[in-house]
């Protein structure tokens, strides 16, 4: 038995290439607890369907394991690890009927024709499609056509489920639904389930934790909520949520604060990334984490501001502002009594608790989310 | 106006012409045959008789004398039974082909095709000859089992076409889907692929049949008397002893295509209409 008792699958330093120079990923390692919700989220390209692809045995990794209940499945075909997979464009079999769909992995596995015909309708029941059996895929509409999908891939009761991007097709209406009905039935059944998405709502909404890839490697892997409030990468700050950026040098360090420089202000932050005086260092704070013409002395971090753009959005309003050399910073303010005193074109003082602005590696903003 | 429509009538007239003219040169020689076959006299000419109509210059001797001369059921059985046996051959090879040609993984399918093709595109005298010398030498030359040999080689091609046609749109994803449900390779292919590509196999087993049923030039080479086939033996009448009995065959063989044209025409509008 390697690795911890409580990790269902792991990857470790896995990597891979299709043509042999290019990795798609790269040395990544990555544990998913057994019944946890994980969604691999990242951009088109991150190397998370990858992923998904080699734990289901359609590729083989150039290198590194992958295990499943600390059992290395790298002599396993695809057929014999058991895993419910959920496919991008639903992968049904367009000739045979509901019914015959979900039958097949039953039969496969040698159950008879009651206990198939038992299951079958337990499973639709699932997935809320009692009485469709003798429909064919074609007859149904892209929502049911994914409840199927979804209800063929926990018909045998496999214990892993992985799903590729299941809600892509799906207009947004349907694909919100979805997600509910999704961590519904993660909820009732206590199953693992490995989510891939480039959709940062949609993991939310689902997952216990989230690891975000980049570039075929895991950035941070952590609970949304961990993830929005404490990235520890300048790559996650940018890719959950919105985040003003500002690119500067690192003066002083003082225990978890540090005095960084940034367009000729200095601002106290908390330091996340390993730095010492002199590093370059990108500072994330969250919009709503700004205040706008705050009584002196509140915060540590106060500075000089114009007003560059108001955007009134019913409970919030979304203030542009220039500081620190820079004309993009955002600042959400809730819609309360007093904001109407705010005009473009205003001097003001905006502030921050060193707390809510990080100091994280110094983001090269190549990608775009 | 009134010029303008007339001018437009009589170009349509001309088309309609003109199509009418080039459908009769294509079907007028094989339609021919088929009034002819019930000849009353030994000839391959309209007798004054047929065209009065007269009910006594038509018979149905010819065709009685195909099922009571020995020579004509035997070829048909030989026919049969190489068509058959080719036929199924050339299927199961040219279907197992295009699903490994279709697969993104496999290196040198260009070069793979092209040789599996190569039969359709080479000039059947050649590759008859060559195979006469190389079954020869093999003791294959004049046995049934040599003909069904060279007749799926020469019938796999368009099992393979057909079947890369309908490959190219069957979704990978069903595959692995499959096998991610616990099925193996041959559950799914007899689950999965084949009843998708069904189409693709069947209509690529009519044309290797076809083939294979009309095919005279490797036969002439590689039967023995005991091997011809019906092809072979029209070939050995019209030389040997000219009989309208040729025409009632070639009558027979003209509905056997048509018939064949028609179920591939069926099982298209079928595949499409899905």
């Amino acid at each position: 038995m390697h690795g911890n008792e409580t990790a269902h699958v792991e990857f470790e330093g896995v990597s891979k290439s299709f043509d042999g120079r290019t990795l798609v990923v790269d040395d990544l390692d990555l544990s998913v607890r057994k019944g946890e919700f994980l969604t691999m989220l990242g951009p088109s390209g991150s190397g998370k369907t990858t992923c998904l692809m080699m734990l289901a045995g359609f590729e083989m990794p150039s290198s590194g394991a992958i295990r499943i209940h600390g059992r290395s499945v790298h002599e396993l075909p695809p057929r014999k690890r058991g895993i419910g997979m959920v496919f991008q464009n639903y992968a049904l079999f367009p000739h045979m009927t509901v019914g015959g769909n979900l039958a097949f992995p039953l039969e496969v596995r040698g159950l008879d024709e009651v206990q198939c015909r038992e299951r079958v309708s337990r499973a639709l029941e699932l997935v809320r499609l009692d009485g469709l059996e003798d429909r064919k895929p074609s007859q149904l509409s892209g929502g049911q056509q994914q409840r199927v999908a979804i209800a063929r891939a926990l018909v045998f009761e496999p214990d892993l489920v992985l799903m590729d991007e299941p809600l892509g097709a799906l207009d947004r209406r349907l694909r919100e639904e979805m997600q509910y009905e999704i961590r519904r039935i993660h909820k009732s059944l206590g199953v693992t389930v490995m989510y891939v998405t480039h959709d940062q709502e949609e993991a939310m909404v689902m997952s216990d934790r989230i690891a975000v890839l980049r570039r075929g490697d895991v950035q941070q892997v952590a609970e949304p909520e961990v993830l929005y409030e404490e990235p520890e990468r300048s790559f996650v700050a940018r890719f959950i949520g919105e985040n003003n950026r500002l690119h500067g040098r690192v003066r002083r360090v003082d225990g978890d604060i540090c005095e960084v420089e940034t367009g000729g202000q200095t601002i106290c932050a908390l330091r996340v990334a390993p730095c010492g005086p002199g590093d370059a260092t990108t500072l994330s704070i969250r919009p709503e984490r700004v205040a706008i013409s705050p009584d002196s002395g509140l915060y540590t971090n106060e500075l000089d501001a114009r007003i560059e753009d108001i955007t009134f959005l019913g409970d919030h309003l979304r203030v542009r502002v220039s500081v620190c050399g820079r004309s993009d910073f955002i600042a959400k303010i809730p819609n309360i009594v007093g904001h109407g005193a705010m005009l473009v074109g205003d001097e003001v003082r905006i502030g921050w608790t060193p707390t809510d602005c990080r100091v994280l590696d110094p983001d090269d903003e190549e990608e775009t989310t | 106006m009134a010029i303008a429509r007339t001018s437009e009538r009589t170009g349509r007239l001309i088309y309609t012409g003109f199509c009418v003219a080039v459908f009769l040169f294509l079907v007028a020689p094989i339609l021919v045959i088929v009034p002819l076959s019930f000849n009353a006299e030994p000839y391959f000419t309209f007798t004054e008789g047929m065209l009065r109509l007269d009910t006594d210059a038509y018979s149905m001797r010819w065709y009685r004398q195909i099922v009571e001369n020995e020579v004509w059921t035997r070829a048909l059985l030989n026919s049969l039974i190489i068509g058959v046996a080719s036929t199924a051959l050339a299927t199961a090879l040219g279907t197992l082909a295009a699903m490994g040609l279709s697969s993104p993984a496999m290196p040198g399918r260009r070069l793979a095709m092209g040789l599996l093709i190569s039969p359709m595109v080479t000039p059947v005298i050649i590759s008859a000859a060559g195979m006469f010398f190389f079954y020869s030498n093999l003791g294959l030359a004049q046995t049934h089992l040599g003909l069904i040999l060279a007749h799926a080689a020469l019938g796999t091609p368009f099992v393979v076409i057909t079947v890369t046609a309908t490959m190219s749109a069957f979704d990978t994803n069903l595959t692995r889907a499959a096998a991610s449900l616990g099925a193996g390779p041959v559950r799914t292919f007899r689950r999965v692929q084949l009843p998708l590509i069904a189409p693709g196999v069947i209509s690529g087993a009519l044309f290797a049949f076809a083939t294979s049923f009309d095919e005279v030039v490797v036969v002439l080479f590689m039967a023995a008397i005991e091997q011809r086939t019906i092809p072979r033996q029209m070939w050995a009448g019209i030389r040997e002893q000219i009989s309208p009995t040729i025409l009632a065959v070639a009558t027979f063989l003209i509905v056997f295509a048509v018939l064949l044209l028609l179920t591939v025409e069926w099982m298209r509008r079928r595949s499409t209409a899905k």
